[in-house]
C-alpha cells in the first residue's frame, strides 16, 4: 500500500525513509486519515516531510500522484505561450452546458486531441468551446468547466472547492534555492565554527578540579582553563562596482552575516578580477591599496579565503596582461588567482548569478575551471557545498 | 474531555494544525512545530493541554543546555561540599540526583503534554542525545544503575525557529508541522478571540494597515500575529477611532502606535519613505 506514493516522492527528491511509510501506515490503520482526500494529504505531509523547504517538492509529487497526469501538464504548459491562458474573464456555466460537454471520451483520446489542437491552433482564444483558452467548454485550459476537461496554467482558485490544497502549491517559495537572508547566513556560516581553548585560564575546569581533589585526598584543588572560543580564520574578497551592482543587496547580507560570525575575518575589496592590488575602503581606494603579494604574506594558509563575484567579464580581463578594464595590470589576473589558490589550500568562489546562467557567460566557465569547480552559487544550499569544500 | 484537539477559546488552529496535532496524540509521537516567529507555536503545547486535559510540562532549551539537563543531574559540587562537612546526607547518592523536566513528565501518572520550546538554540548535538529517550520513553541512571520508564508515553510538543538543522535521525521519530503565516480570515478569528469585544471597523482597519506593513518589500522584520495583537490592545487602551488608521486620510505618515508593529529603526524609516512615495504618486 502506497508503495509506489513512496518511491514517487523519493524519485521527486524527498528523503524520505521506510520508517516514516509505517508510520503513516500506523496513522492510517488508527483511523486518522480516512475522513477526506484533504484529511489524508494533511496527514501524510506531517509524517513524511520533515522540513517546510520539502513542501512544493511534496504538494507537486502528491498531485502527481493523485492524478497521474501531472508530467503531461507541465510538457504541454512549457509548449504554451502562457498568454493564451492568462485569466481575464470568468465564465458562468449554466447545468445545461455542463451536460453537453460531459464526455469527449476517454483520457487517452483527450489528449491526443489537445495535441492535435495544439498544432493547429496559432493564436491566443478565449470562451468559444473548441480551441485552447481560458473560460471555454472545451475541455481544454483553465477556468472554464469540462468535468473531464484538462487544465493547463490554472493559477489559484477560482472556486475552492475546485482547487485541491496540494495543487495551491502556497509552499513554492519555501523550497532551499531561495536567497538568503542575514540570519539564515549566519546559521550557515557556523557550520564553519572550530572551537578551541585559548587565552588566559578564566573558567573553572569542573572535571579537572575533581579529578585534581580526588588525587590530593579530597582537599579541593581548584583548575581553570582559558574559554572556548571560535578559532576559524576568514579571507574575504570581494568583487565591487559594475556588473556586481545588482547583487549588491545579497553581498551586503553574507558580509555583515559573515562579520558577526568570524572574530578573525579580513576582508579586501576587488574590481571584477583579483590583481597585483586590493583595497580595504572604497572610497580611498586610489591611494590606499595593499600589494596582494602583501596580502598573501599577512595571512598564513590557515585562512580560508572566500572571493565573491559574479565573474563577468571579458574573458581578457582574466588571460591577458593590461587587460583590466581600468588600469594598466601587468600580469594577468590568472596569475594572481593561481597564486592566491596555491598559498591557500581552503579557497573556494560565491557567485550571486543563479547557477542556471552560468554557461551563458564564457568568463564564468574560464573562472571555474580555474577554480577546479569550487565555485558555488550565494543561496543556502550554495554555502553549504562551500563549507563542506572549505572543512 | 474530548480526546480529539480542535484549537480552544483562546487558539484559532487550522485544519492543518488539528490534523498534525492529533496525529501526534493517537501514535504519541513527538510533534515538531516550525513557523515564523509570533506564530503561536509555544502556545500550542499549553493550550494543547488545557483542551485535552492534560498535566503540562515545559523545557526551555538555551544555547548552554544539554541534553542529560532534561533527565537528571547529580549535584557533584554540593555532594562534595558536604563530604567535607561531614553530613550524613553524604552516603546516598540519590540525595544529589535532580530530576529534569523529561523525568518528571514520565513519572506522571496521567498522560501529560511536554513542551520542548526552541530545540534549534541548544548545541547541534543536542536532538541526538535524545533519541533514544523520545523514541523508547525511557532512560538510563548510571549513578543509581535503574532505567527510568514513562508510565503514559508523554504528548511531546517540539518547536523551532530553523536556527539549526535537526538531524535527520531526530526527524524520523517526529511528525513534522510548519504554521503558515495565518491568511486575513483566519487573522480575523485570531484577534476576534483575543478581543470579543472589538469595534468591526477598527478590527478591519487594522488588519488592512498589518497587512500592508507586512508586504513592504524590504522589511529587516515582518511584524507577526504576537504584535498585531500588542497593537490592538494598545490600540484600543488609547481609544484610537478607525479613522486615524486610514493612511491616505491620516495626517500623521505612519499608523499610530507603530512601535509595537516595526522593531526598529531601519524599517521604520524605510516604512516612511515608501509612505511618502505612495503619496506622491497617487497625487
Amino acid at each position: 500500500m502506497l508503495v509506489k506514493f513512496f518511491f514517487l516522492l523519493r524519485n521527486a527528491g524527498l528523503p524520505v525513509s521506510i520508517t516514516e511509510l509505517l508510520t503513516l501506515l500506523e496513522a492510517l490503520k488508527a483511523g486518522l486519515g480516512d475522513m477526506s482526500a484533504e484529511r489524508f494529504y494533511y496527514l501524510s505531509r506531517t509524517c513524511l516531510v520533515k522540513d517546510e523547504k520539502h513542501y512544493d517538492r511534496f504538494d507537486r509529487a502528491f498531485a502527481e500522484h493523485f492524478k497521474g497526469v501531472e508530467d503531461i501538464f507541465s510538457m504541454l504548459q512549457r509548449q504554451l505561450p502562457p498568454d493564451w491562458l492568462e485569466k481575464l474573464s470568468v465564465r458562468d456555466f449554466s447545468e445545461q452546458e455542463k451536460a453537453a460537454v460531459e464526455a469527449l471520451g476517454g483520457w487517452e483520446k483527450l489528449m491526443e486531441t489537445l495535441k492535435k489542437r495544439l498544432e493547429e491552433q496559432k493564436e491566443r482564444h478565449q470562451g468559444g468551446s473548441k480551441w485552447i483558452g481560458t473560460a471555454g467548454t472545451s475541455p481544454y485550459g483553465a477556468y472554464g468547466f469540462n468535468p473531464e476537461g484538462v487544465r493547463i496554467g490554472q493559477e489559484g482558485g477560482r472556486n475552492r472547492s475546485a482547487v485541491k490544497v496540494w495543487d495551491r502549491r502556497e509552499f513554492a517559495n519555501l523550497d532551499d534555492k531561495v536567497e538568503l537572508g542575514t540570519r539564515n547566513i549566519k546559521i550557515a556560516l557556523r557550520r564553519l565554527r572550530r572551537f578551541a581553548r585559548q587565552g588566559a585560564p578564566d573558567e573553572l575546569a569542573l572535571a579537572d578540579t575533581i579529578d585534581a581533589t580526588a588525587r590530593s585526598g579530597g582537599w579541593l584543588d581548584i583548575k581553570m582553563q582559558p574559554e572556548r572560543r571560535n578559532v576559524i580564520k576568514v579571507l574575504l574578497l570581494l568583487d565591487i562596482g559594475g556588473s556586481m551592482d545588482d547583487h549588491v543587496n545579497t553581498c551586503e547580507e553574507l558580509f555583515s552575516a559573515a562579520r558577526s560570525e568570524f572574530k578573525h575575518l579580513e576582508h579586501y575589496y576587488f574590481h571584477n578580477f583579483v590583481y597585483e592590488a586590493l583595497w580595504k575602503d572604497n572610497r580611498r581606494r586610489r591611494n590606499e591599496q595593499k600589494p596582494t603579494a602583501e596580502v598573501i604574506r599577512t595571512y598564513g594558509p590557515d585562512y580560508k579565503l572566500i572571493l565573491v563575484g559574479d565573474a563577468t567579464m571579458s574573458p581578457y580581463e582574466i588571460t591577458h596582461a593590461g587587460g583590466s578594464v581600468e588600469h594598466w595590470n601587468p600580469e594577468p589576473g590568472s596569475l594572481w588567482l593561481e597564486r592566491l589558490m596555491k598559498h591557500y589550500p581552503k579557497f573556494a568562489w560565491l557567485n550571486p548569478v543563479p547557477q542556471g546562467r552560468w554557461r551563458q557567460t564564457a568568463s564564468i566557465d574560464m573562472t571555474r575551471d580555474m577554480l577546479k569547480g569550487r565555485m558555488y552559487p550565494l543561496t543556502l544550499a550554495g554555502l553549504d557545498q562551500m563549507i563542506d569544500a572549505l572543512t | 474531555m474530548s480526546n480529539e484537539f480542535q484549537g480552544t477559546d483562546r487558539y484559532i488552529a487550522t485544519d492543518e494544525l488539528m490534523a498534525a496535532v492529533n496525529a501526534a496524540v493517537t501514535l504519541s509521537r513527538p510533534l515538531l512545530i516550525k513557523g515564523e516567529p509570533g506564530t503561536g507555536k509555544t502556545l500550542l503545547a499549553n493550550e494543547v493541554a488545557r483542551a485535552l486535559g492534560k498535566p503540562f510540562f515545559e523545557w526551555h532549551i538555551k544555547s548552554t543546555t544539554k541534553a542529560q539537563q532534561g533527565l537528571y543531574e547529580y549535584d557533584a559540587v554540593s555532594r562534595l561540599r558536604d563530604s567535607q562537612l561531614g553530613d550524613p546526607k553524604v552516603k546516598d547518592i540519590r540525595n544529589y540526583i535532580l530530576k529534569g523536566t523529561l523525568w518528571e513528565a514520565f513519572d506522571c501518572d496521567t498522560q501529560p503534554v511536554l513542551l520542548i520550546d526552541e530545540i534549534d538554540k541548544a548545541d547541534i548535538e543536542f536532538p541526538n542525545d535524545l533519541l533514544r529517550e523520545l523514541d523508547r520513553m525511557e532512560f538510563y541512571v548510571y549513578e543509581t544503575h535503574e532505567t527510568v520508564r514513562a508510565r503514559q508515553r508523554p504528548v511531546i510538543i517540539i518547536t523551532s525557529n530553523n536556527e539549526k538543522e535537526l538531524p535527520d535521525a531526530f526527524l524520523r521519530r517526529c511528525f513534522f508541522h510548519y504554521i503558515r503565516f495565518p491568511d486575513a480570515e483566519t487573522m480575523t478569528k485570531i484577534v476576534d478571540v483575543h478581543f470579543p469585544g472589538l469595534k468591526r471597523e477598527l478590527l478591519h482597519e487594522a488588519l488592512t494597515t498589518f497587512f500592508k506593513i507586512r508586504d513592504t518589500p524590504g522589511l529587516k522584520k515582518k511584524p507577526t500575529t504576537s504584535e498585531l495583537l500588542d497593537w490592538i490592545k494598545l490600540l484600543v487602551a488609547e481609544d484610537i477611532p478607525p479613522e486615524a488608521l486610514r493612511s491616505d486620510e491620516a495626517r500623521k505618515l505612519i499608523p499610530p502606535l507603530y512601535g509595537a508593529l516595526l522593531k526598529n529603526e531601519q524599517d521604520v524609516h524605510l516604512f516612511e519613505q515608501l509612505v511618502f512615495l505612495n503619496r506622491r504618486n497617487s497625487r
